[in-house]
């Protein structure tokens, strides 16, 4: 089965998918900023001068929706300031001084028998370690595993779909650490009696499929499903639709559809925190696009500088036009690369040329938008609405269901940033509808007092 | 600061397809016909195809720069308009009378209305009628004999029509005068008519390499040709006649309107729906005027009326929106 629309791109994946991953060790400061989640940032439990240790917490979830921060080395508290984050924005931020040594958290790596952990434990041990959905949302994983209805879940479906061209991060965590991905999905499915677990990987990513496939040969409720090749397949909604046929719009949670997603990354990440009682210190984060020297695959420490890890990779073969952190279609272009990795940036690629960088020309109605649109929009007529500020319009032809999944800007024969322009009116609709809520807040409050 | 990136937002890369490369493969897949038109009817009809070519793409040049409005990177789709124009005109047609129809394509239908994307009719199909209802002889004459020995005022002047004499009964008025036609022949082309819709074969090839190359989908040309054969079929008057249907379906402008005037991105529904509908339209409305009304002719008119159904057709064919139970209805 498949969804009508999305697209077929360049790949380039076959730059770093073969590079074994490497571990690297941080040189310089790390920096931990305390909102790399969707939610409320974390509150930081240290100050300046503090000594911290491997896998201790740094910062502590705040409220329902937040995620606690963890430290990925031993050293000092440098300073609590703002950073510089991958996605441009400044962030308050934990600044560590590594001392090399590595020492850790008493409890760090002790095994636990996870088969027989009670279901309040395994959320305990997944919001203690910090664990975000590491597949690019962010969305702290403890609270997608606390569903109104644990009965209600049929299915638990592990995302391995890596639709984004040149990233390779899953890919080789799916080669590597399969063990982990399979008991991890065992652990979640401890908690949902009545569920079927689903391991999804599209179809360029044979021999990953092939090893999971062999890794879960005994296990009667884990099914390894193959998706066909085509961007954006790992898209949450796409996603549920291919591997249950259930569709959702973007009011609807997985959970209010049965389903339970995560990354495969996230799932690995559980199995350490849950198993081994290891925090979510590290990620593999992939280095590729035609203006890197080396494309390759490192595991590394979260909060150390990306300029330490292109350092390690050779550098750029001549200057990029563009870098992005996340994939071409949904990542984030940057004017810099010191910043340090967070939980959800999963590569960093350099270009020479930068397609985007075009003029946009008239449209010629031609439908591809249309047809490419994963979602069954008219990113035509959104954009247009868009640009002419027709808010209205906009969200009666389903506007604020747009996933930003990139498709039409993609495919635009014209240039035309469809997805820039919908994406932004988007956001300016939710801005405008918030803003209207607390003047009717206020003039609420105000008739009170009154 | 060397590091200087390039920022935007997402996505950041652009399929190779532009507007430009699908003009371009619009153009490539009418130079068959084209070249079979010039084969058919000599030289003189490669004369009005640069004649309609050139003066579409000077008149877009010389109104973008009198109204200063940006001259874009050329995509191409003026010399488009100019092909298509070309094609439908006889080849005996007066020069000025071909350039005044590359003019009218361009200024009235195209520009004027706002350029590429925004006009509502097919430019070339609309010049085409203009030049129909202005000059109805001429526009119906159809000669297939080659140049003789023309004078060069006569030949600017005139054309070739005098000097041929030649008008000869098309097709399409054998069928409506009941008499059977050659089917090979009509499928070749080697018959009288405008320069580029004659030959089905050529026309069929450019089509085909359209659809491989996924610049057209076959709804709107099949639905077309398809609706307008079972129309045939019903009111014809000559039941299940392979000779009369499969006769109407390979002469006069059938298949030049419904594989490249009828898909015209611009003056086209967009959903699969839209296009079933827009082709059933036009494939009934040609019955009617060919088969029903007084005149041989009706794609062109079928279509330019099926264009001014499109934004109509757009809105009750709104595409439902993945997960949504319904789309509501337009205000």
């Amino acid at each position: 089965m498949t969804y009508m629309g999305g697209i077929r791109i360049h790949e380039g994946k076959e730059l770093s998918k073969d590079m074994p991953t490497t571990v690297l060790l941080p040189k310089g400061d790390l920096v931990f900023p305390l909102s790399q989640h969707i939610g409320t940032p974390a509150k930081p439990l240290v100050s300046k001068g503090d000594t911290v240790l491997v896998g201790q917490v740094i910062g502590e979830a705040d409220g329902l929706v937040s995620s606690n921060i963890i430290s990925s080395v031993s050293g000092t508290v440098k300073a609590i300031e703002r950073r510089l984050m991958p996605t441009g924005k400044m962030e308050e931020s934990i600044v560590i001084t590594n001392d090399n040594q590595y020492n850790k958290i008493e409890s760090y790596g002790q095994n636990r028998d996870y088969m027989n952990m009670s279901k309040e434990k395994i959320r305990e041990a997944v919001k203690e370690a910090g664990i975000v959905g590491l597949g690019g949302a962010g969305f702290p994983t403890h609270v997608k595993l606390t569903p109104k209805n644990d009965s209600k879940i049929d299915y638990v479906i592990v995302n391995g779909a890596e639709c984004e061209p040149y990233l390779t991060s899953d890919y080789r965590l799916m080669m590597e650490e399969s063990e982990a991905i399979i008991e991890g999905l065992k652990i979640i499915l401890r908690m949902f009696d009545n569920a079927k677990g689903i391991i999804a990987v599209e179809d360029d990513k044979p021999d990953a499929i092939e090893k999971l496939r062999v890794l879960a040969a005994d296990e009667s409720n884990i099914e390894v499903q193959a998706l066909k090749t085509k961007y954006p397949q790992g898209g949450e909604r796409q996603l549920v639709y291919v591997t249950t046929g259930r569709k959702m719009n973007s009011k609807k949670l997985p959970a209010d559809v049965g389903c339970i997603v995560n990354n495969v990354a996230t799932v690995a990440a559980i199995y350490n925190a849950v198993a081994n009682s290891m925090p979510l210190t590290h990620r593999i984060v992939t280095i590729s696009g035609d203006a890197a020297a080396e494309p390759q695959n490192f595991k590394v420490p979260l909060g150390m500088s990306f300029s330490e890890i292109i350092e390690a990779a050779g550098g750029f073969k001549v200057q990029p036009k563009k870098i992005i952190f996340g994939g071409p279609m949904m990542g984030n272009s940057m004017y810099t690369y010191e910043v340090p990795v967070t939980k959800t940036v999963n590569a960093l690629l350099g270009f020479l040329k930068d397609d985007a960088a075009v003029e946009e020309s008239a449209c010629i109605l031609c439908g591809r938008c249309y047809f490419r649109c994963p979602l069954n929009l008219l990113p035509m007529k959104l954009q247009l609405l868009g640009l002419n500020s027709e808010d209205e319009k906009f969200v009666e032809l389903d506007g604020m269901e747009c996933c930003g999944c990139g498709c039409c800007s993609y495919i635009c024969p014209a240039n035309r940033s469809l997805t820039q322009t919908i994406v932004q009116t988007k956001q300016r609709i939710l801005e405008k509808r918030n803003v209207q809520h607390e003047l009717y807040e206020l003039h609420k409050d105000h008739a009170v007092n009154e | 600061m060397s590091d200087l990136y390039n920022v935007s937002a997402a996505p950041h890369i652009r399929s190779p397809i532009k507007t430009n490369s699908i003009m371009r493969d619009v153009i490539l897949a009418l130079i068959p016909a084209g070249l079979f038109g010039i084969f058919n009817f000599g030289l003189r009809a490669l004369l009005v195809i640069l004649a309609t070519v050139l003066s579409c793409v000077v008149t877009e040049y010389v109104y973008c720069r009198l109204m200063k409005k940006p001259v874009n990177p050329w995509d191409y789709s003026d010399i488009v308009t100019g092909l298509l124009l070309a094609f439908n005109l006889p080849s005996g047609i007066p020069i000025w009378m071909a350039v005044l129809g590359g003019v009218f394509a361009i200024l009235i239908v195209k520009m004027l209305f706002g350029g590429l994307g925004q006009n509502f009719m097919n430019p070339a199909l609309a010049a085409r009628v203009f030049l129909f209802i202005s000059f109805p002889a001429r526009m119906s004459s159809f000669a297939l004999d080659k140049v003789i020995s023309p004078t060069v005022t006569d030949f600017l002047r005139d054309g070739v029509l005098v000097l041929d004499g030649v008008s000869g009964a098309t097709p399409l008025g054998q069928l409506k005068a009941g008499e059977t036609v050659d089917l090979l022949k009509l499928f070749i082309g080697n018959i009288g008519g405008t320069i580029g819709e004659t030959s089905a074969l050529a026309l069929l090839i450019g089509a085909a390499y359209l659809f491989y190359r996924k610049v057209l989908t076959p709804i709107i040309p099949f639905i077309y040709i398809l609706s307008f054969a079972i129309f045939a079929l019903i009111f014809g008057g000559h039941g299940f006649d392979m000779n009369y249907i499969l006769g109407h379906i390979l002469s006069g402008g059938l298949i030049l309107g419904a594989f490249f005037m009828a898909t015209d991105y611009v003056t086209s529904p967009i959903t699969p729906k839209g296009q079933l509908i827009f082709g059933a339209f036009l494939g009934i409305m040609t019955g009617i005027f060919r088969i029903i009304g007084t005149g041989v002719e009706g794609v062109s008119f079928a279509i330019l009326l099926g264009n001014l159904l499109v934004p109509l057709i757009d809105n009750v064919t709104r595409p439902k929106t993945f997960g949504k139970e319904r789309v509501k209805g337009v205000k």
